[in-house]
């Protein structure tokens, strides 16, 4: 166990690697002179500019500025946005909690509500909950995302006045929790789906008929039997939503004026600040390779036939 | 069981994710609302909140209230008036003796000297500094040495600064400037406290300034709280309890928090708004003209464009344009249409000379014709107007210009827009000279005065005349309006050079820009002045 996950610790090197190069070649590659554009419509300073792309290494190849950069962030050094002069980690450290907990808010509402309805369509198949639940999910699926935020924004703030239409305080996590609704939307329905057709599915194996012929109790062989094998599907989904889910906050972070990495990001790319972006967007790809491990060591828990050596 | 050992494994390290997020947190109190309290829309300011590397508005808001220098512009006329400056004389247009009033301090209790303004414009002209608006120094005599045009500074003060006392310094400039004084109302001349240069990083956490409010809090990217300062000197007290300037990455989300109570004030009433904005708010919508002017620029450096018959063509361009209809239509009023190359916030006095323009921005379809075919048709045969097409919905009205022009000539191919990625690909395309035809050309001045709306434009070899005009008889005009002692006489003569601009149609003057703001209730007596940021210091809250 500890060796397989050594393993895939050390398999993320040259993930993190290759990710962070595309990413900084990508920013490098957009059109236009990012030092001439901070002076807007006015006019530039040649002096002025021109020490700022020595000072970020902007007047080197693009590879030697890359190897600047890595050799900088394995000393735990993000470097500074040559827009703001803001160390990156420091706007990180400001902006991730928030999106931290956008996400997992998002990601509580969906496996609580995605396997709640699964369950209930699942247990019910062919009846009218399964026919209910698979119109509610057809709608999430296919309604655009910040569509659904304006109507959400819409009947929960200025119909009902539950709450205000945007974020006053993005530490405030209650304030969270309609983005956070409007962010999982699409994955609960997602997960309701994929748990409804793997419960169902299961609760015709030979072992649940069995266990029902044993005469254990219904919450046993619903709760342990069944749940435990129509999971991993769930789990391998749940895991690559979360990146997802801190990725496509987007949309989201900027309906609802949420200030997280999601809004930072929109404008850093505006502006091609690449030490932001690459910070950023590694910072992303951590988060991702990190969860998707989480989700294979899950796969053991809930079958205990997959070992890892 | 070797499942549960996994399991334990798997949940560990949730609960480590979990607990992570959850030091990140620690909410400060929010929300506006309390006893006059302005809350306020506001974008993440670009730059660092420096004086001197403040060169956009949203910086420039704090700095309005955070700050005071020798002069300010006045809110509603825009006329520079003296502020810590009890007097700034000279008897050549070039030497200037600066005393400073009594009493004036700081928030930290350091008194303002004539040592915090050398010190402060000494810091803002320094290469070293990388401010952005160093170049506002310029005109003070050894700005070569401490900004030069090549390696590093050889120097850390320009010699044309002395302090002589507590309350005086001199200038010298290094060429006649009369109305140089009227230039100080800008920010980047506001003085500094040595808390500034001693602490750097703390004071940018926390400015600390000389003007009617304090910085109370500030969270990088989310909010700035401003509180009045009982201690101001200046007449300009804030008549309000404070502003909470929060920010908005965009202005439809910071209008539907005003319409929803949420905020008072929205100074960027955003453009798909526009149609409701009457209904929404009534009178608490406000629309005043600004110190911004849209042009079209061209480009010199093509040889097509750089003929004496060109210049017919443009005229008859510019009357092919139907500026009325569109600043209606697609600007709804928030627009007015320019008669002549400068702006309305100047004043009669100040050089604004409404109809200067004449025919020539007069829409008529027959005339444009007959001009264009005259000065031997479109070079290329086709028009391309070039704009940037990532912010500022150009596309709308340069689409609405193209379709003007093309209904006048009757050809449906006369004009087309060249939309262009990204603004900054935009500004590297015309930096680098690579423009075939006319191009989008905002300005927004830096001081009311007309030499800000000439000379920087349209000047042999300016910074920003980016169409590389050049005109021997204007050069000679702004030299002779320059030297002038007189302000009367200074200002007809850069009038006379605006006439050198008109015969030349050397850029198509499509519109004046007016700033808008909306206000809830709970406020009143708002206002914009003329670089369109709201007066704040004069909001009342009921």
């Amino acid at each position: 166990m500890g060796r397989y996950v050594a393993r895939r610790l050390l398999q993320m090197i040259p993930v993190f690697i290759g990710t962070t190069l595309l990413i900084f070649l990508m920013v490098y590659s957009l059109p236009g002179d990012p030092v001439r554009a901070l002076w807007g419509d006015r006019p530039a300073d040649p002096q002025a500019m021109a020490r700022l792309r020595h000072e970020y290494w902007f007047d080197r190849p693009v590879l030697a500025q890359y190897w600047h950069y890595l050799s900088n962030v394995v000393t735990g050094d993000f470097g500074s946005s040559f827009v703001t002069g803001r160390k990156v980690i420091d706007v990180m450290a400001e902006t991730f909690p928030v999106t931290i907990r956008l996400a997992l808010i998002a990601f509580a509402v969906e496996i609580v509500v995605g396997l709640s309805l699964g369950l209930l369509a699942g247990l019910n198949r062919g009846k009218l909950w399964d026919k209910l639940v698979l119109v509610i999910t057809l709608l999430l699926i296919s309604i655009p995302i910040f569509v659904l935020g304006f109507i959400f924004q819409t009947i929960f703030a200025d119909q009902l006045g539950w709450t205000t239409p945007t974020v006053q305080n993005s530490d405030d996590i209650t304030q969270l929790i309609l983005p956070g609704a409007v962010l999982g939307s699409l994955s609960f329905a997602y997960i309701a789906r994929l748990s409804r057709t793997s419960l169902a599915e299961n609760l015709r194996a030979d072992y649940i008929r069995t266990a029902i012929a044993k005469g254990l109790p219904r919450r046993r062989v619903v709760g342990i039997h069944l749940m435990r094998n129509s999971l991993i599907p769930v789990v391998t989904f749940l895991g690559t939503d979360l990146g997802a889910l801190m990725g496509g906050a987007i949309v989201t972070e900027g309906i609802f004026n949420v200030h997280g990495i999601g809004n930072t990001l929109y404008r850093s790319i505006n502006q091609s600040d690449n030490a932001t972006v690459v910070g950023i967007v590694t910072i992303l790809v951590i988060v991702y390779l990190l969860s998707s491990l989480l989700v294979d060591l899950l796969y053991a828990a809930l079958d205990p036939r997959i070992r890892y050596a | 069981m070797r499942g549960a050992t996994h399991a334990k494994w798997a949940a560990g390290a949730v609960i480590v994710a979990l607990a992570a997020t959850a030091c990140g947190g620690g909410g400060s109190g929010g929300g506006g609302g309390a006893d006059g309290i302005v809350s306020s829309s506001w974008g993440d300011p670009q730059n660092p909140l420096e004086p001197a590397n403040t060169n956009e508005v949203q910086g420039g808001k704090v700095l309005d209230m955070l700050m005071r220098g020798l002069k300010r512009y006045d809110p509603k006329t825009g006329e520079a008036k003296n502020m810590l400056a009890a007097s700034i004389d000279t008897s050549d247009s070039e030497n200037f003796k600066v005393t400073l009033k009594d009493g004036w301090t700081f928030s930290n209790g350091e008194k303002v000297t004539a040592k915090s303004f050398v010190d402060a414009w000494n810091y803002g002209a320094n290469l070293k500094n990388n401010q952005k608006n160093a170049s506002m120094f310029a005109y003070i005599d050894g700005f070569d040495q401490i900004h030069p045009k090549s390696g590093s500074p050889s120097t850390d003060t320009m010699s044309g600064l002395k302090v002589v006392d507590d309350k005086t310094f001199t200038v010298k400039l290094n060429q006649k400037f009369s109305t140089w004084p009227d230039t100080l109302g800008y920010p980047a001349f506001a003085p500094l406290p040595r808390a500034f240069f001693d602490n750097h990083a703390a004071w940018l956490s926390k400015p600390v300034g000389n003007g009617p409010y304090t910085v109370d809090s500030y969270t990088k990217g989310s909010k700035l709280s401003m509180r009045k300062w009982a201690g101001y000197m200046g007449e300009d007290k804030a008549q309000n309890g404070g502003i909470d300037l929060k920010v908005y990455t965009d202005n439809n989300t910071a209008y539907t928090d005003l319409t929803a109570g949420n905020l008072d004030l929205v100074d960027d009433v955003p453009a798909s708004q526009l149609k409701n904005v009457k209904a929404d708010l009534g009178d608490r919508y406000i629309n005043t003209p600004a110190g911004i002017i849209q042009t079209l620029a061209f480009p010199y450096y093509d040889a097509a464009w750089n003929t004496p018959n060109a210049a017919k063509v443009r005229k008859g361009i510019s009357r092919a344009i139907n500026r009325q209809q569109i600043t209606d239509t697609i600007f709804q009023k928030t627009r007015t249409p320019a008669t002549d190359w400068t702006s309305p916030v100047l004043g009669e006095a100040g050089g604004y000379k409404a109809g200067l323009c004449g025919d020539g921005c007069d829409y008529n379809p027959a005339e444009a014709k007959k001009l264009i075919a005259d000065g031997g048709g479109i070079p290329g045969g086709q028009l391309k107007i070039s704009y940037n097409a990532d912010t500022g919905s150009h596309k709308e009205w340069v689409d609405a210009v193209c379709n003007s022009i093309n209904n006048a000539l009757g050809n449906d191919r006369a004009c087309v827009g060249g939309p262009v990625g990204t603004f900054a690909d935009f500004r590297s395309q015309i930096t680098q000279s690579k423009m075939s035809g006319p191009f989008r050309a905002g300005w927004q001045m830096d001081y009311p005065l007309i030499q800000n709306f000439l000379q920087p434009l349209y000047y042999t070899g300016a910074s920003s005349n980016d169409g590389k005009w050049t005109n021997a008889d204007f050069d000679k005009l702004v030299d002779q309006a320059n030297a002038e002692t007189d302000k009367a006489k200074a200002v007809s003569t850069f009038q006379q050079a605006e006439g050198v601009v008109r015969d030349q149609m050397a850029a198509i003057p499509l519109w004046y820009q007016n700033g808008s703001a909306g206000y809830s209730t709970r406020i009143s007596n708002v206002s914009l002045n003329p670089f369109s940021v709201p007066v704040y210091d004069q909001i009342k809250v009921s």
